[in-house]
């Protein structure tokens, strides 16, 4: 029994850090999707592009990689810009969004995870610092710095997110594009603008939540595609657009996620996310904080 | 004489908002009852859960003595309730006539029962068209058309679904003086066929000549019920539109 | 029968026998490949094209065909380990069973677990369908991974007899009842576009919340959407297994399938039965093509630009070009 309660423990804390890494992964999405309802599926595809960039330069340069990844959060940012506006003038503006904009998003996915399999291939990678190895201890608490890093790295930019939409002017016009469109051309403000500055925001994260994945785990290629359902299960249960919604539902799927693989073997964990989008999705779409 | 449609205490909020207020209205069956009211006062809203396109939180709607509460939206159309959208919500890639057939195969066919035959459906697509004044557009597409051309389809499509009530909700917005007097004769000529119809509208010309009843919407409360030159004297009325 | 079903079987018995003529093997494999892909396409069509639901998951409902032959198979030879002794002479009466069997319980498979995640997920918008049927694709992969009955990651093999009797190589067979596959998926296609269900269809994509105000019952014809779609993409899966020989759930799952069942019908265009198949020839053909030539990666990169190129710039698909070059023609 002692075992058992030590290894739940674990697995709870363990959980806990992987929520919080998640709650950065999803953050890019709880904006594009949540607040600008554009389904941008291919936002982990840009995650693995980030951990890819992360590893080069650290692997080259042996700079770490969370530096690389702010480093690139202009480009990440710029890029983000570009691929908001194809998206609004091929499909929003023409009210295509929902077949095509989605088909749109699909084919970026999938185009950059084979452009990565040619360049990389399918090994994985993994990048070096100083503390990946090292854990901290406390009683029967083991806090490996590896997920310990991230989590508050996460945590740091989640705040950071927070504060802006809450406080600075451009994030709370985020929010009311999000609720009103017609209201803030009012107050003469292009939302198209609006929009594309928040994609652009969205995509940045994903620089950051790049580098903290491949701290975390080697990476290759396809692992984009089990965060699909992780971040579009974190999104939905913790309410389309609330921030603090998605760390809750973020930390609430990582303990789940930690505890199945712990006392059931770590390959049904894929399943566990997705199957908590469709249950989520069939009885309270809403979300867990939703509007 | 029981009402052909019975709402009470509908209430609808968004989020913190209260988009309308314990709604109460009556209608007879052949009645010509006008909806008036301050943009944003909840008329659409109000249609919108009538017609199950929205569920209301509170209340209850009942349509020919049967209580519709719960029932999807292409049920009650299937009941004989029918509506245009303020904002033309025509289907793009179908033609004119296919726009009106949809209704015609899915809520006429669905009541009689059997299958309508394909010559019968062509022409009455053709004749509602006329009826409208889009006669020789039929094959044409939705983004052909002018916004006040599109109104008309969206009437011409509520007609299709041969409703019991029928609500237009402004489509006469920006129709010549001459159009406006065609579309009034239209819905005159409808009533008279026995259709109810709810006629949501600005122009204030239309609405007194053509109702019997006028209601009005002011900030999701009904604030006026009545015959329509006694509701136009309503200095509560008369405030809402003019201010204080 | 139909005039454009026989002319459609026609097409099929014809093709049969030109491929049949120079007596290449390869082409057979090939020819598989393209016209299984004509299947899945059309059967995405009807839900994505027709009825505006895209759906991720292809692979899926292809997967889920192809393990239920793999499940039935592993069964019919371990009837005796399986089934109490007095019942096993009927299960060895009725096992192995044929292909088209088998087609037709891939088909009722898949048709079911279709109806199954409609029932779930299409009440709420489209964008929650499309990454739902995400969401399933990879549940069903983990599910199956961890069933060792059909053999878990590790794969199964299924034993592919050598000789069809009267056809000549077994390849020949598994081609034929292909063709017949895309024969009835081309002509239920066809079918439901020029009925009353195809007008739902089209009002649901064009403006749900306009098709239910007039009359369509949205949600029912959803499910028949998915259900038409999956089943006819398990039916595609069925004979799979026997086509491969070893079945692993990464091929079976493989993600060429659910970017070609997306891109050939939207490359072709997604208005009717045509651009499927347009979309499917062409692209099925330069993928052979490309598999040989340049790299398997390369290929599939392809395809995913050209996804993305006609998505933006194509939304109507070759087909829609060739229109709009037929009605400007006209215009003048």
């Amino acid at each position: 029994m002692d075992v058992s309660l030590d290894l739940l423990i674990g697995a709870i804390v363990a959980g806990l850090l992987l929520g919080g890494f998640y709650a950065a992964v999803t953050a890019g999405i709880s904006i594009s999707f949540g607040m600008l309802d554009i389904v941008n599926i291919a936002h982990p595809g840009f995650i693995i592009l980030g951990s890819y960039i992360a590893y080069i330069i650290n692997i080259q340069f042996g700079v770490d990689p969370m530096i690389v990844s702010v480093v690139m959060l202009p480009v990440f940012y710029l890029l983000g810009t570009v691929i908001y506006q194809v998206y609004y003038l091929s499909f929003e503006k023409r009210g295509q969004e929902s077949l095509r904009g989605l088909a749109f998003f699909f084919g970026v996915l999938f185009v950059t995870e084979v452009v990565l399999l040619l360049a990389f291939g399918v090994d994985y990678r993994y990048v070096e610092a100083p503390y990946i190895g090292p854990s901290l201890h406390f009683g029967p608490i083991d806090l490996p710095l590896r997920m310990l890093v991230p989590c508050l790295a996460a945590l740091t930019m989640f705040t950071a997110l927070q504060i802006f939409i809450s406080r600075t002017f451009t994030g709370r016009a985020v929010l009311a594009v999000s609720q009103d469109q017609f209201a803030l051309q009012l107050m003469a403000v292009d939302p198209v603008r609006i929009k594309r500055i928040a994609f652009g925001i969205s995509i940045a994260t994903a620089s950051i939540a790049g580098a903290l994945l491949v701290i975390i785990q080697p990476v290759e290629p396809s692992v984009g595609r089990e965060y699909i359902g992780r971040v579009f299960a974190i999104c939905v249960l913790g309410g389309l657009g609330s921030l603090p919604g998605t760390l809750i539902a973020a930390m609430l799927l990582g303990v789940v996620e930690s505890i199945t693989a712990t006392f059931y073997g770590p390959s049904w964990a894929p399943a566990i996310a997705f199957g908590f989008l469709l249950l989520t999705l069939a009885f309270r779409p809403s979300g867990l904080l939703g509007r | 004489m029981s009402a052909i449609l019975h709402v009470q205490g509908l209430s609808k909020r968004f989020g913190g908002f209260v988009a309308l207020d314990g709604i109460d209205l009556e209608v007879q069956p052949g009645e010509r009852l006008g909806l008036i009211g301050p943009n944003g006062s909840g008329k659409s809203t109000l249609v919108n859960c009538i017609c199950g396109t929205l569920q209301n939180e509170t209340g209850s709607v009942a349509f020919d003595g049967n209580v519709v509460d719960g029932l999807a939206a292409h049920e009650r159309t299937h009941r004989g309730l029918a509506r245009s959208f303020q904002l033309p919500r025509p289907f793009p890639s179908l033609t004119l006539a296919d726009n009106l057939r949809i209704p015609m195969l899915y809520t006429v066919h669905k009541r009689a029962g059997t299958p309508l035959h394909a010559e019968n459906v062509e022409a009455r697509c053709a004749e509602l068209l006329q009826m409208v004044g889009l006669a020789n557009k039929g094959n044409h597409r939705p983004r052909d058309l002018t916004q006040v051309e599109m109104r008309k389809l969206e009437l011409a499509r509520a007609m299709a679904a041969e409703p019991k009530l029928l609500i237009a909700d402004e489509s006469m917005a920006g129709l010549s003086h001459s159009e406006i007097e065609d579309i009034l004769a239209l819905l005159v000529k409808l009533n008279e066929s026995g259709i109810t119809i709810i006629l949501i509208e600005h122009i204030m010309t239309a609405v007194m000549s053509f109702s019997q009843r006028l209601a009005v919407l002011v900030s999701g409360k009904k604030i006026a019920d009545g015959k329509p030159q006694d509701v136009v004297r309503d200095p509560e009325v008369v405030r809402a539109y003019l201010g204080e | 029968m139909a005039p454009f079903t026989l002319i459609a079987i026609a097409v099929a018995t014809a093709v049969f026998l030109v491929i049949r003529e120079p007596n290449i093997e390869y082409l057979f494999v090939a020819g598989y490949t393209i016209v299984q892909y004509i299947v899945l396409a059309t059967a995405w069509n009807i839900l994505g094209g027709y009825t505006g639901y895209v759906n991720f998951g292809s692979a899926a409902f292809f997967a889920m065909g192809a393990y239920s032959t793999v499940a039935l198979v592993t069964f019919g030879n371990e009837i005796d380990e399986l089934v109490p002794e007095s019942l096993a002479p009927i299960f060895h009466l009725i096992f192995p069973l044929s292909i088209p069997t088998l087609i037709v319980i891939g088909g009722v498979v898949s048709g079911i677990v279709g109806f199954g995640m409609g029932y779930l997920t299409l009440r709420l918008r489209g964008a929650f369908f499309a990454i739902a049927t995400l969401a399933m694709a990879v549940v069903l992969q983990t599910l199956v991974v961890n069933w060792e009955f059909v053999g878990g990651s590790g794969g199964a093999y299924i034993v592919r007899p050598g000789e069809f009797p009267g056809l000549g190589s077994y390849m020949q067979y598994l081609f034929a009842l292909m063709l017949a596959l895309a024969v009835l998926a081309i002509v239920t296609a066809r079918a439901i576009e020029r009925s009353r269900l195809g007008y739902g269809f089209a009002a649901i994509r064009d403006d749900e919340l306009a098709a239910e105000a007039s009359g369509v019952p949205t949600l029912r014809l959803k499910l028949v959407a998915t259900t038409i779609s999956g089943a006819l993409m398990g039916m595609a899966g069925a004979p799979f297994p026997y086509y491969i020989g070893y079945l692993q759930p990464q091929s079976a799952f493989g993600l060429e399938y659910a970017v070609n069942s997306i891109a050939m019908p939207m490359i072709g265009g997604t208005m009717s039965w045509v651009g499927p198949l347009v979309g499917t020839l062409l692209l099925g053909t330069l993928q052979q093509v490309a598999n040989v030539t340049i790299s398997s990666a390369v290929n599939l990169l392809l395809v995913g630009l050209l996804l993305i190129g006609f998505v933006i710039v194509a939304p109507n698909g070759i087909v829609g070009l060739v229109q709009d070059r037929l009605r400007a023609r006209r215009a003048k």
